[in-house]
Parts: C-alpha cells; structure tokens; sequence
C-alpha cells in the first residue's frame, strides 16, 4: 500500500495515508477508501449511473422531451412503438408516452425524496429518545413502534390516504407515516450500544446535557446504517408510490405518474401493450438501480450484514 | 522404533486473498506414531489448519497440498471424496475447541453420538444406544440416560467436551486430533478432561495430536512436540527435554511464563525476529528425533 | 406470592398482544374519525331533516366524548361488528366473510409456491456459494424485489393469457362455472374436489395458477435469500465440522445438520411473507379480477365506504398479529433453547 501510494504521489498519498494529520483529514481519508471498495463494485456503479441518469433526466424534462407531456392528439391515439414522432408510442389520448415517462421521473423523484426525508428523520428522533432516555418514555414508544410494525403496511396506507383524500403529498404522508418504524428500531439499538460506551460518559462528565450528546454525538453515528437502510427500502418506496398510483389514490390525472399510466394503459393490454408496458419497465429499472445501489452501499458501510 | 501411523511430506494449506496468496501452513513434514504429540504455536501460526488440512477438511477457496498424507501406507490425497469420508470418524477423528459451538444445538446428545456411531457401523439403533451409554459413562458422565436425551446448552463446558470426546472416540478410531481441547474451559475441569482423554488414548493405542497454545501443558501431556511458527516447524523436541531446546522463539515462549519458583520482576516480552519465518522448516519426523 | 415463570411469561405476551391490537383499533379509530366523510349524512342522505340528522346523530354515540366513542367502538369490534357498507348496505362482517376464502385460497397456494422453491433455491445458493447458481438465485430475488407486482401480473395476462393462452383470464372461474359447486370453504379448489367435480376444479386451477404464481415468485425473492444468509451463516458454525469429521455426507451436513438449525428462523420468514402475500394480494386482486379482501377494500376505498375500509383493515391487521403469535408458539416448538 505504501509504495503503490508513494509512487503515484500527491493527493492520491494524502488520501490513503495510514497517519492522517486531523480529524477532517481522517474522515475524508476514510470515505474516499470507502469509495475505491465500492467503486470496485460493478453492479452497484450500474445503479449509481442509472441514477445519476435518472436525476439529469428530470432535470432536464423540457429539453429531453419530444413534445408537450399533457398535448392531447386524438387523432393519433394509442400509436404503436416507433411511429414516426413517437418512439414509445402514444396513450389512449393521443399523448406521447417518452415525454410522459420523463416528466414522470420528476414525480418519482419527488415522492423517493420527500419519503426519504421524513421516514428516517422521524425514526431517527423517536429511537434516539426512546434510546437514550429509556424507562417507560422507551416502553411506551416501542410500543407505538410495534404497533405501526404490526400492521399491514400497504393497507395502513391505503386507509391513510383514505382519510387525508388522494394526492401526491398525502401519499407521500401515508407511505411515511407506514416507514418510518424499522428507522426507529435501528436507531434505537444503535443509541443503546453508543449509550452505554466509555466516550459518552466522557462527555457526559465534561457537563454535556442530554440534547448536545444526542445531537452531536449520537446522531452522527446513526447514520451510516440508517442510510443503507433508506437505500435499500427505496425501491419498496417508489413500488408502493406507484401501487397508490396505480389504484388513483396517488398522483391524479393528467399527471403523468408512473404508476398511473400503467392504470391507464390496463385497459388496453391486451391490444394496445406498450400503453401499460413502457412504464412499468421505467419502474422497475430505477428500482433495479436503488436495490443494486443499497447491496453495494451495505458492503461498504455495513461489511457484518453482507453475507 | 514404533511404527509410524501417519506422515506428512511438505503440506502447505492456502488462502487466497484480496491481497494476494496467504500461506497458513508452509511445507512442513512430519510423523506420528502411537504416541502423544504437541503441536504449539501461537494464533495464526498454521497449527489448526495442520490439523484440518490432514482430515482434509480446508474448504475452498483455501487449498491443501502436500507430497503425500499417508496414513498406514495409504495416500489420502489419492481417496476419493466419498472414501475420505470412511477415513473421517472411523480411523481419524478431532475434538474441537468449544463444546458450545461444536455440538449442534437442536439434536440432542444421544442422537449426535449415536449418528457417529451408526455412519460407521451397521449396528441396530438399539446397540447404538447402548454403545453410546456405554461410551458416555467411559468418560466419566453420571446418569448417561438423561445426558442422551438432554440438549448440548443444557451441559457445562467440561461435560460437553467429554460428551464431545465420547462422540470422536465411538468409532474407534486410531488418530485422534485435538484441537485446543481445553482452552475454552474452566481451569478447574481442564485436568480432568485431559486425563480423561489421556487414559481412553492410551488404553486404545492410539496415536494423539494435540494442537494447544499453552507450551506448559503441553509439555506436561505430550511425549513430543513440535513447536510451529509462521507455518513453519521451528524446532522439534522430546518433551520432558523441552528446557534444552534452542530456537530462540520456544525459549521466549518459555521465559514468558511467570513462575512460582523464580519470581521476577517483569516478565520477558517475546522479541520477534523476521529471519525466523525464513527459515527452513525443521522435519518433524520421528526419526529425526 | 411470586408467578410462576410460565405464567408470567404468558400474561407478559398475552398482554403486549392486547396493547397492540388496541393500538391497531385506535389508529384505525382515528382514521375513521378524520375522514372527510360525515358518517350522519353519509347514512340520512343530503335532504334530510335536522332532526332527522340530530336523532342520527345521538344514535351513533357521535355527541358523546371521544373516548367513549373509542369504547363503543371496541365492543362493536370484539362482537364482529363493523357497521353497515354504505354501497350494498349488508353488515361488512358478511361481505368479509364472503371475500375473505378468496383471498386464503390465493396467498395460501402463493405462499406454497414460494416455499417449495424458494427454500431449496436459497440452500443451493448458500451451499455453492459463488457458483453460478447462486448468481442466478441472485438475480432472481433481485428481479423479484424490483417489480411492481401490478405490473408483472399485467405482463403475465398478457403473454400468458393474451397471447400464448396457457391459462385461465381475470376471475375465479370461467363464466359457465360460476356457482357450479356448493360453497363449503368459500375456496373453490376445495369445494371442487370435496364435490367432486374435477371439470370446475381444472377451471379454477387454470385461473388461480398465474396470480397464484406471480405471488410466490414475491415470496421466492424473500425466502430464497433469507434461506441463503441463514444457511451461510451455519455452514460457518464449528458443529458443521463435527458433522463432517465425523464422516458425515456433504447432503447429510447440509440437510440433517445445517438445515435443522435455520428451520426456526425460516418459520419466521415464512409467516412474515405470508402476511406480506395477503397484503400483496391487494394489487394482484384488482389485475385479476380476483374477489378477495384486496379488491373488496379497494372498491370501498374508492366509493368512500370507510366501514368496509376499516373493517378490511382491522381484519388484515388481525392477521398478522396472529400470524406473529404463531410464528412465535412454533419458535417455541422447534428451538429447544427458547423452551
């Protein structure tokens, strides 16, 4: 190690160095190690490109996009793959379904970050607090923990969006509202062992209060597991954001949902294929990517749960 | 001159890793006759895997290989898989370090000892059974009866091992391989256990490896040893000789240890020296001695 | 005077079970409550009367505080009584009742599927660990953990049914079968066999054997991996060497040794994706026209019947708390560390 670095020289030297000089100089030393284990993973880089991909797509919607997503054309409705003007073809409504699958990336994005936002954050803050503080505050929150675990998460779901009305936002809501509890365990038993360690009492001794411990101490050390876990759980995410879809309780027409457009598309499947077809494939290739995505970043962040 | 049971010719046993080939065992030879024989070393000096590599038990990606593994004339790099099996239990057998982890927690005692006994023997399960209780009050357990039917997390570790040793020995084999047979125990039942096996080798005419880290015990149980470092025999003895012996490493595994006749103030920190890892391996022959 | 051990341990488990169910009960009380819907209107009509809506009112326990409400609201669900369904105005305990064989039937021959493959898929993988069938074991999970399972079903109707005909459409049965056979288990395979009539039984195999299999290929990605790190992990334990320096056979350790001590993980795996397939099913019911619990919460979902919404939901739920409880009794029977 030391000569392969010696001889390449320069930054390539710093950051592999065995004797970092600061805490900063550690910590970047460390991920850009991390980063070598996992670029030499293939299939996780495949999914990072997809990705990568994905983003630069629903960025770049208008420019990408042949025509108008919502332009209706009756007169060429539900025109086969490859006619001319329409690679992918058009829905019942005569609209080009390739600018309706990029634009819908937006909409998947969108749903993927709010939901990866909140389920963990929320998680993150109920098991630290039933962590640290323990007692009946931790009985009575693992309690509500179990009992959101306990319960059949599509369905809760469902019910959810039943009671807030359809939409977007409220899917969003309701499939966080059914994610958040397996963040909370993990983060739970995460403060537990950092809890009881030597460096706590340390500080504890130093005069620090109990939110400056969590905070400070506590959360950075959550998470590392809590991200491979919000990684792999992204593709049940975006699954369950197009079964909302799907059923109409998620995005509503015209909106050019994923999961929406398959329910269009249902009623033609038999003639008329790609209609429901082509996004469903858009579907499953980004949760393809978010899945091979979560394995590499397991191996790298998390080496004991990899077998 | 007893005659020899087993010898070895160059083994090495392989690891392929990230950063290239590991060598856990490095070309060392030697033999064994009905005797009781040490092989010390310190963790990661190639003694376990010795022991594994003869019953032909490394798994891939690790790699065995030797000139030649002979047990009474025969070759068993040469068997097949499916005869190597009839070698293993029946003619050479191995007690593992931890009871806890070497008995499978959801059999109970008496179905594992009787399953090593029928995989060799035609027997009905009833003179298995009988075998079995037989062989268990051989080691010394009280009321066989309940320990057959009792599950291994319902023993302590001294009884398991003597359960473990019962099952190695059921089949008569003639090569018994210890592994660490006493490290993971209570000081107070090692000696028991020890002599317990001392005596069921001994009254069978046995041959005996017995692969420890602990130079006194070993120095104390064995006959001969042989003293492992970085893969390599660094040095051969008898053992009741052992105060003579010379390589500058057993001295050191030696000086290491307090002792009640010669206190000291500071006790002897072993210093490494890298020329030792490059040096041939000693032949651990019989002859040689 | 101190429990017993046993007894404690059972009141411990007995109760931790009533807090979740009443917590189950509570959420989807609250639900009920938000709703947009007013449940009086929802019952008197828009033209009613004031007092109409006001006698209404009092005798729905709607002017009493919420916690009594919430009381009134358990016995109702402890004597099965979900209200009426706003669409078909029947009890919504006989409406579950009637859909919920539907759904057994389905996840039960799903959940086969996916054990009878799945295990031994995910042994192999974890015994060759590396070779090529454990890439092809991985790739498959992988696959079956990326699909949204409304989509594959679309796909199967499509090639299965549409274009190469194999099997039976959208449906229970063919048209002319319907009501052929007495129902007895509400499960039309069984009632086709128990009577006998082996036409309708191959009508209704033709119908239920793709939804059926769509399910188990989920189930097949769960199991077969769990199985893989579970067997890994023991063919690494030390008694897997004793077995073998016994002169025990590589099928014999794996099978007779290794596998007997995943069997109590693998019964919990197996009863979580079950659960999972009677949830799962929601979206395979509605591609396939399949009667069950799923499209019947669906449907009321979306006419805004919330008494067959929650009544579904409390149902499911109830599922999986027992099914939870079973996993845990046979964990009991399997481990001898855990008696």
């Amino acid at each position: 190690m030391a000569d392969a670095s010696g001889q390449t020289g320069g930054l390539r030297a710093w950051l592999l160095t065995d004797t970092p000089t600061s805490r900063r100089h550690a910590r970047i030393s460390a991920l850009y190690q991390g980063w070598l284990s996992f670029r030499s993973n293939t299939m996780a880089m495949v999914g990072l490109g997809i990705l990568v991909l994905l983003v630069l797509i629903a960025f770049a919607a208008p420019l990408l996009a042949p025509h108008d997503p919502f332009a209706q054309d009756l007169g060429n409705r539900l025109a086969p793959l490859g006619a001319p003007g329409h690679v992918l073809g058009t829905d019942s409504l005569g609209r080009d379904i390739l600018s309706r699958l990029i634009y819908g990336a937006r909409i998947t994005l969108y749903i993927v970050a709010l939901v990866a936002l909140i389920a963990p954050i929320a998680g993150l803050l109920v098991g630290t607090v039933s962590g640290y503080v323990g007692g009946w505050v931790d009985m009575v929150l693992m309690r509500i923990t179990d009992i959101f675990l306990a319960f059949p998460r599509l369905v809760l779901a469902l019910a959810f969006v039943a009671a807030l009305g359809a939409g977007i936002e409220n899917a969003v809501l309701a499939i966080s509202l059914t994610a958040w509890p397996p963040y909370a365990r993990i983060a739970r038993a995460e403060t537990l062992t950092i809890r009881k360690s030597d460096y706590i009492s340390a500080i504890r001794l130093q005069g620090a209060g109990p939110l400056r411990i969590i905070t400070t101490h506590i959360w950075p050390l959550c998470v590392s597991s809590l991200i491979v876990r919000v990684t792999l759980d992204m593709a049940g995410i975006i699954l369950a954001a197009a079964g909302l879809g799907f059923l109409g309780l998620g995005a509503q027409p015209p909106s050019p949902e994923w999961g929406a457009m398959i329910s269009e598309g249902r009623r033609f499947i038999l003639d008329h294929w790609w209609v429901a077809t082509m996004p469903g494939l858009a579907i499953f290739t980004v949760s393809l990517a978010f899945n091979l995505l979560g394995d590499g970043l397991r191996d790298v962040l998390d080496p004991k749960a990899s077998e | 001159m007893m005659a020899d049971l087993l010898d070895i010719e160059n083994l090495w046993v392989r690891f392929p890793t990230r950063q290239g080939i590991f060598d856990a065992v490095r070309g060392i030879s030697f033999s064994l006759g009905r005797e009781r024989l040490g092989i010390v070393g310190e963790s990661g000096s190639g003694k376990s895997m010795t022991g594994r590599a003869i019953l032909r038990l490394i798994r891939p990606p690790g790699i065995a290989e030797a000139d030649h593994i002979r047990l009474d004339g025969t070759n068993l790099l040469d068997l097949s898989e499916k005869a190597m099996r009839d070698v293993r239990g029946e003619r050479i057998s191995m007690v593992m370090q931890d009871p806890k982890f070497s008995l499978n927690p959801v059999m109970t005692i008496g179905d594992q000892i009787v399953e090593a006994y029928r995989l060799h023997s035609k027997a009905s399960k009833a003179k298995a059974k009988a075998k079995s209780l037989e062989m268990l009050g051989a080691v010394s357990i009280r009321d066989p009866e309940r320990v057959m039917r009792a599950y291994p997390h319902e023993m302590s570790g001294g009884m398991g091992q003597r359960i473990m040793i019962a099952m190695m020995l059921i089949p008569n084999p003639q090569i018994l391989i210890a592994d660490e047979p006493t490290s993971a125990l209570d000081v107070s039942v090692q000696r028991q256990v020890l002599d317990i096996m001392d005596k069921l080798v001994t009254v069978r005419g046995m041959g005996l490896i017995f692969i420890s880290h602990d130079l006194n015990l070993v120095a104390d149980f064995c006959d001969r040893v042989l003293i492992m470092y970085a893969g390599r025999i660094v040095e051969v003895c008898d053992a009741d000789r052992l105060h003579e012996a010379r390589h500058p490493y057993t001295q050191g595994l030696l000086n290491s240890l307090p002792r009640l006749s010669e206190p000291r103030d500071r006790l002897e920190v072993l210093r490494r020296d890298p020329a030792w890892s490059e040096a041939p391996s000693v032949s651990g022959r019989l002859s040689a001695c | 005077m101190p429990l017993p051990n046993w007894l404690r341990t059972t009141l411990l488990t007995l109760g931790s079970i009533a807090v979740t169910l009443l917590g189950l009960l509570f959420v989807t009380f609250v639900i009920g409550r938000v709703m947009p819907i007013d449940p009086v209107l929802a019952i008197v009509g828009e033209r009613a009367s004031q007092s109409t809506y006001d006698a209404v009112f009092q005798e729905l326990g709607l002017d009493k505080p919420l916690i009594v409400q919430f009381g009134y609201y358990i016995w109702d669900v402890i004597r099965l009584d979900f209200g009426t369904s706003l669409l078909n105005a029947r009890p919504v305990s006989e409406d579950l009742a009637r859909v919920f064989p539907a759904t057994l039937e389905l996840a039960t021959l799903g959940i086969f599927i996916g054990i009878v493959l799945g295990v031994p898929l995910g042994v192999v993988a974890a015994v060759r660990k590396g070779s090529w069938i454990d890439q092809v074991a991985r790739v498959v999970a992988l696959v079956g953990y990326s699909m949204p399972i409304f989509w594959l079903g679309l796909m199967g109707l499509l090639i299965f049914y549409g274009i190469l005909g194999w099997v039976g459409g959208p449906g229970r049965v063919g048209i002319f079968y319907v009501d052929v056979v007495p129902s007895v288990t509400g499960m039309i395979l069984i009632d086709a066999a128990l009577d006998g009539n082996w036409d309708v039984f191959k009508n209704a195999f033709s119908h239920i054997i793709l939804p059926a299999s769509l399910l188990g290929y989920y189930s097949l990605a769960y199991i077969s991996r769990m199985t893989r790190s579970f067997m890994l992990e023991q063919l690494s334990a030390e008694y897997i060497t004793t077995a073998r320096v016994k002169g025990m056979s590589e099928w014999d350790v794996v099978w007779k040794h290794a596998f007997k001590n995943i069997r109590v993980q693998l019964i919990t795996v197996i009863a979580l994706s079950y659960a999972n397939l009677l949830e799962g099913s929601v979206l395979t019911e509605i591609i396939f026209s399949w009667p069950g619990i799923g499209s019947y919460i669906t449907t009321a979902l979306l006419s805004a019947d919330m008494n067959a919404v929650l009544g579904g939901t409390v149902v499911v739920g109830l599922i999986f708390i027992m099914l939870n409880i079973f996993s845990d009794l046979l964990y009991k029977v399997f481990d001898p560390r855990a008696r």
